[in-house]
């Protein structure tokens, strides 16, 4: 048994965060990912990001893991960073089982941020396995870690921000772009994503599903249909296209499975991506001293995702008795950021999501 | 409309161009950001003052044409991509375009390119008379065009090598 | 290797690719690079079908790409339901197309 003071589970942007904001209040901590590599879904984001500088606006996500793991860097005496190591389960005595290189090892944290993500949801249609038909993000991390194109014709399913940026950075890697759609009459994304593409000559057909997918052992041609106002088929509207890619980007739903194992109360938040925990204004769960931050907690902007990292941080290290110096300073700074993030018409959805899991402040 | 298909309308265009008369004293941004999101490194980087520091972070940018010297500041820190700068009297028959620009390979200097418009129409060609991409524009080229008049409010790009 | 899938000149990103590594998949000598995963090796050599279905022997692509969905599980070197999307590729790995579950290589 490893003794441990914070485990934090995913280093992704809010797990990155979260552990440089605890190390700083002067906490030990212990940082866990399945993957080998750190910065979860960061690295796969070639476009500069939105937010102010506090968010690091304008800079690449590819460039802000660099940053975030510089900052790790400095502290790395206190961070026990385990790589290539999967969260098996939280249990009730507190201890938390990790698979680490084929071995099994029990830590027993005094608190835990659960930073674990979301994955990508799937979409029902017709011959909707078959090979060719990828998620958003397997999509960018097949061109942008490994620098392999998916396909030569691709149809992005999903006018969301994903669909938006994925299809620009397909058309960086040299992959047509056949046509985006989208099921609601209107592109669900940031409307500068869209315009920088539609300039660029992709059609995006809002109102549009997949009637279904054709192709023997892999993806030769999509079927697309419009929908009217009730979501019903308009017969004889059918459009084929030849596309080798389809590339599906509906959403995702956060990873809450070890939170649920542990009997933290979760609730279902369509508005945040479907199960999430309930959770105060530190972002600590039903249960004491368990923590969440990131998309795990409601799927969002990964600007969003990095300050939760940071004020989780701050508080679980608080928690467990180091409070950083300038405590209550950067509590405030944080909640103002997330709140100036939510605060325009595109979070309506989210703002409406947090008021439905967030539990009243109890001790500030 | 706009919502549902990415492309701003000529009446939106019109709108957020700068007047006639500034459009003749010289350089000026053109920040087409019509929808309120949490974004404003635009106005932390403009050195004139031109456009108002945001009060929240989802303020749509406002620009003071008269202040604006068409410095590209903003044009390069804007993560949607959504400013050019517009020089209408760069020669008797063309406007100037700087637009950021971030496909490979680059056209070269002296290239006659496909121009678009917002829907990607192809509208008109155009000259490419300068390419700048050093290290502190991260990887957001500019490049400067030569666009007939006539296409002012049209042209918004150039066409990408993607076939 | 078809070399039309990988990327030569992006605008934003360098891709560092210098080793080659040589693999089998179903008996035939394939290639790839060091430091990629096994799926995307293979898919970059133009192969699309990882596997076969339980029940109607539908063909398995990779999905997700970071070990989530299990529609890339492979038998590599004879070991089955292996998540290719996240292991990274070996010098001489074997590789098969799994049909179904797969067997195991140990018995109770």
């Amino acid at each position: 048994m490893e003794t441990v003071e914070l485990l934090i589970i995913g280093a992704g942007p809010a797990g990155l965060c979260a552990a440089i904001s605890a190390v700083s209040s002067g906490a030990k901590v212990m940082l866990v990912d399945r993957n080998d590599t750190l910065g979860g879904q960061l690295i796969k984001q070639t476009h500069m990001f939105f937010g102010s500088e506090k968010q690091y606006a304008a800079t690449r996500g590819t460039d802000i893991t660099k940053i975030l793991l510089a900052e790790i860097e400095k502290y790395k005496e206190n961070i026990k960073i385990y790589k290539n190591t999967t969260a098996l389960g939280m249990y009730e005595d507190g201890v938390v089982t990790l698979a680490r290189n084929d071995k099994y090892i029990k830590v027993k944290p005094k608190a835990i941020i659960v930073a674990t993500g979301a994955s990508e949801k799937v979409l029902a249609f017709p011959n909707n396995d078959l090979p060719g038909i990828y998620g958003a993000g397997a999509v960018q991390t097949l061109m942008n870690v490994y620098g392999v194109k998916p396909g030569n014709k691709v149809l992005m399913v999903g006018a969301g921000n994903i669909g938006l940026i994925v299809s620009y950075q397909l058309m960086q890697a040299g992959v047509k772009v056949e046509a985006i759609i989208d099921a609601a009459p209107e592109i669900g994304g940031y409307l500068v994503h869209a315009s920088k593409i539609r300039r660029l000559g992709v059609p995006i057909y809002t109102s549009h599903i997949v009637k279904e997918a054709i192709g023997l052992d892999y993806l030769e041609k999509a079927v697309l249909i419009e929908v009217d106002e009730k979501w019903q088929k308009v017969r004889g509207t059918e459009k084929e296209i030849d596309v080798d890619v389809m590339c599906i980007s509906v959403g995702l739903t956060p990873l809450t499975e070890l939170l649920m194992q542990k009997g933290c109360e979760v609730k279902y938040v369509p508005e945040l991506g479907g199960l999430v925990p309930t959770r105060n204004e530190n972002y600590e769960t039903s249960i004491d001293n368990i923590f969440v931050a990131g998309d795990v907690s409601g799927v969002e902007e990964a600007s969003a995702a990095m300050v939760e990292g940071y004020l989780a941080g701050l508080c679980a290290a608080d928690k467990i008795g180091f409070r950083h110096d300038d405590f209550k300073k950067l509590k405030k700074d944080y909640i103002e950021q997330l709140h100036s993030l939510r605060a325009g018409p595109e979070s309506d959805k989210i703002r409406g999501g947090i008021a439905k899991i967030e539990r009243r402040a109890q001790d500030v | 409309m706009f919502e549902s298909t990415g492309v701003a309308t000529r009446e939106m265009v019109m709108k957020t161009f700068p007047t006639k008369e500034r459009l003749e004293k010289g350089s000026v941004a053109v920040i087409e950001c019509y929808k309120e999101i949490p974004c404003n490194p635009c106005a932390t980087a403009c050195r004139q003052d031109a456009i108002k520091t945001f009060v929240d972070i989802n303020d749509l940018p406002t620009l003071d044409h008269e202040r604006c010297n068409g410095c590209t500041l903003c044009m390069v820190n804007c993560p949607g991509l959504a400013i050019v700068v517009v020089d209408k009297n760069y020669t008797g028959e063309d406007a100037l375009f700087k637009i950021p620009f971030e496909f490979k390979p680059l056209p070269l200097e002296g290239d006659i390119v496909r121009g678009l418009n917002r829907a990607g129409e192809h509208i008109c060609d155009v000259e490419v008379v300068k390419i700048q991409n050093p290290k502190s524009f991260d990887q957001t080229a500019i490049l400067s065009l030569l666009v007939k008049k006539e296409y002012l409010y049209d042209f918004i790009t150039i066409e990408v090598g993607v076939k | 290797m078809k070399a039309e899938l990988r990327i030569k000149n992006h605008p934003i990103l360098e891709f560092k690719k210098e080793k080659i590594l040589k693999f089998k998949f179903e008996e035939k000598d394939y290639e790839g690079y060091e430091g990629e995963t096994i799926a995307v090796a293979l898919h970059a050599s133009g192969v699309k079908v990882l596997g076969r279905s339980e029940v109607k022997n539908r063909p398995r692509g990779f999905y997700c790409a970071i070990g989530n969905c299990s529609s890339c599980l492979m038998i590599v070197n004879g070991e089955p339901n292996v998540r290719t999307c996240v292991v990274q590729l070996e010098e001489g790995m074997k590789i098969e197309r799994q049909e179904g579950k797969g067997e195991l290589l140990w018995k109770l």
